[in-house]
């Protein structure tokens, strides 16, 4: 299609109540427009406040090919700035993060400094700037902010543009399920630990995010790493089953499983698959924490925490969690083509290490380069990426258990092989892309 | 046994691999043997952080169960490999221990795809019954902290 003109009728059109256009993977021209309207409107994850627990530390990130420096000022305040100098655009920062030496980002090319606040604070040469337009520029300005920051129990978030939704206008009802991770901590608090796993993966970031919620595809997808886990699981005989076993044994469930594992998807394209249990229900051995969790909590919130253990949760766009094993996976858009996978863990403060060992082995096992689970599903993402251009079928289905008129009712509760979750992403990806479009 | 002894069965073990005669690479294994690739080369064996892979015996079986049966999608193509190793250098050494360190490249391909990693091994190999075996083989990549690609064989 020729998205030249593209307007937000055209669009609108490509999602369908049952169906989307293959152009939603194929176009870079839509990318683009992803890239500034969808990402820009809605709330990307950055990062997790214990990754700059001290006044002066910073991470660098990319979100929606912008990059952004997040920092905690000399006041302890997180702040989001974008990582462009206001003189000429240099990054003020290229390493991935570290501690500023002073209360000040300087520009290594010509010195531009600035306060961690982002003001222009000090210029060389400054007396040849009087009577000159730089302070009524934007470049007088200094680093601009993002456009909304909120840290939500030490997640912070940000929205780039100027318009769109508060943080709980888009987020929602779906923010207890960062509550049910974060409370798995007697003491409320969670911290990223271990280091983290990217992956590079040559499809759209939609195969992929669709796929987190995608409850019918490991009986077939998964078949060749669940039978040989069977098959290493039958020769250990009566041998109590390691950890690993543990945890990828379950993705041999039948599709009657999922199906009854429940989903729920909420407004703004977010939802849940496990909402009545999931293939991580069945960890147990926790000890004495049990007890720590009931005296800080209460018996019977403590119960919740630890019962209800969704097989993923997925803040759209850009996040997915799973809050037992406290893992979540942050996917950033590359290229039309080309997505980068993040995997971070979490350690419970107050909690048993075993909390975090389940963390990083399932990560290991699920989410690495070397993943035997994670082949088989990058092989397919990359293989519809290619197999999608083939062909007069212009249409990816989604028709599962649609139901007309589903999308009046915004909040639902399904089944857990339900395609409601792929298709509530895809009205929200409508309803962004277009948001601030004048042409409707 | 001697020194070139060991050196050669570090060399047959990447021969191994190359042609994949996987169960025989295993056997070259101790019981308690360890495949290990860390997210960085100050990682140490028992820290909790992350690894790309860490597999104890029971985990490279499934491994080498998976490519044997023909049901993995993504080893349609199937993949091949190479490894370039230079000679292993002797570090710590016991009676029954003994530390190599050998730098490599390897490659891997499948149909028009080639993923490329350098680094260097340490295999520490302890000696049972008289037989050298690998108690451990740590690989260190030189980007493992950079965004990979899949790595479906074994570098």
């Amino acid at each position: 299609m020729n998205l030249k003109q593209v307007g937000s009728a055209q669009i609108a059109a490509l999602v369908q109540g049952d169906k989307v256009h293959k152009d939603l993977y194929l176009s870079e021209e839509l990318f683009a427009i992803e890239q500034r309207e969808l990402f820009g409107s809605t709330w990307s994850f950055l990062g997790h406040a214990s990754q700059i627990a001290e006044s002066g530390d910073f991470f660098t990130v990319d979100v929606a090919g912008q990059s952004l420096i997040v920092l905690r000022d000399d006041k302890g305040e997180i702040r989001a700035l974008h990582n462009r100098c206001a003189h000429k655009g240099a990054q003020l920062l290229t390493t991935e993060s570290g501690r500023l030496s002073g209360r000040f980002l300087r520009c290594p090319y010509h010195a531009w400094s600035y306060r961690l606040d982002g003001a222009l604070a000090a210029y060389p040469l400054r007396s040849g700037y009087e009577n000159t337009g730089l302070l009524a520029c934007e470049s007088g300005r200094g680093l601009s902010p993002v456009a909304a920051l909120h840290v939500y129990r030490d997640f912070i978030f940000a929205r780039l543009n100027a318009g769109g939704p508060t943080f709980h206008e888009y987020f929602g009802d779906v923010l207890p399920t960062i509550d049910l991770m974060v409370d798995r901590s007697p003491v409320g608090r969670l911290e990223i630990a271990g280091g983290v796993l990217r992956n590079v993966v040559h499809c759209n970031w939609k195969l992929y995010l669709e796929n987190v919620n995608d409850s019918v595809h490991p009986v077939s997808t998964h078949e060749s790493a669940v039978r040989a886990a069977q098959a290493v699981a039958r020769d250990r005989g009566a041998e109590p089953m390691p950890l690993a076993f543990e945890q990828i044994l379950p993705f041999g469930e039948r599709y009657e499983f999922f199906e009854g594992m429940g989903g729920k998807v909420f407004p703004n394209g977010h939802s849940i698959s496990g909402t009545r249990f999931s293939v991580h229900s069945g960890y147990g051995n926790l000890g004495e924490y049990v007890k720590d969790l009931q005296a800080a909590h209460g018996e019977e919130r403590a119960k919740q925490v630890l019962e209800q253990a969704p097989q993923n949760t997925v803040l759209y766009p850009c996040l997915a969690i799973k809050g037992s094993p406290q893992t979540i996976r942050v996917i950033r858009p590359i290229a039309v083509d080309k997505t980068v996978i993040e995997a971070w863990n979490f350690r419970t403060v107050g909690g048993p290490d075993l909390l975090l060992d389940r963390a990083l082995t399932y990560s290991r096992l699920v989410f690495s380069p070397m993943s035997v689970v994670a082949h088989d599903d990058l092989h397919l993402f990359e293989s519809q990426q290619k197999g999608l251009r083939s062909g007069p079928n212009p249409w990816v289905s989604l028709h599962r258990d649609h139901v007309p008129g589903e999308s009046d009712q915004q909040t639902v509760e399904t089944s857990g092989t339900s395609e409601l979750l792929m298709r509530n992403q895809y009205r929200a990806w409508a309803k962004f892309m277009t948001l601030n479009m004048k042409d409707a | 046994m001697s020194v070139p002894e060991c050196v050669e069965l570090i060399y047959r073990e990447a021969f191994l691999l190359d042609e994949g005669r996987y169960e025989e690479w295993l056997q070259l294994f101790s019981p308690g043997g360890r495949y290990w690739v860390p997210l960085s080369r100050s990682q140490g064996e028992r820290d909790a952080r992350l690894s790309i892979a860490d597999e104890d015996m029971d985990l490279l079986r499934l491994r080498v169960e998976r490519l044997a049966s023909g049901r993995a999608h993504s080893q349609q193509p199937a993949s091949v490999m190479q490894h370039v190793l230079q000679q292993p250098m002797l570090g710590e050494e016991s009676t029954d221990t003994r530390v190599f360190r050998t730098a490599f490249t390897y490659s891997e391909c499948r149909q028009d795809e080639v993923v490329v990693l350098h680094g260097h091994y340490v295999h520490r190999l302890v000696r049972l019954d008289g037989q050298w075996r690998i108690e451990l083989k740590r690989v260190n990549l030189l980007n493992a902290a950079s965004r990979l690609p899949m790595i479906q064989l074994f570098p």
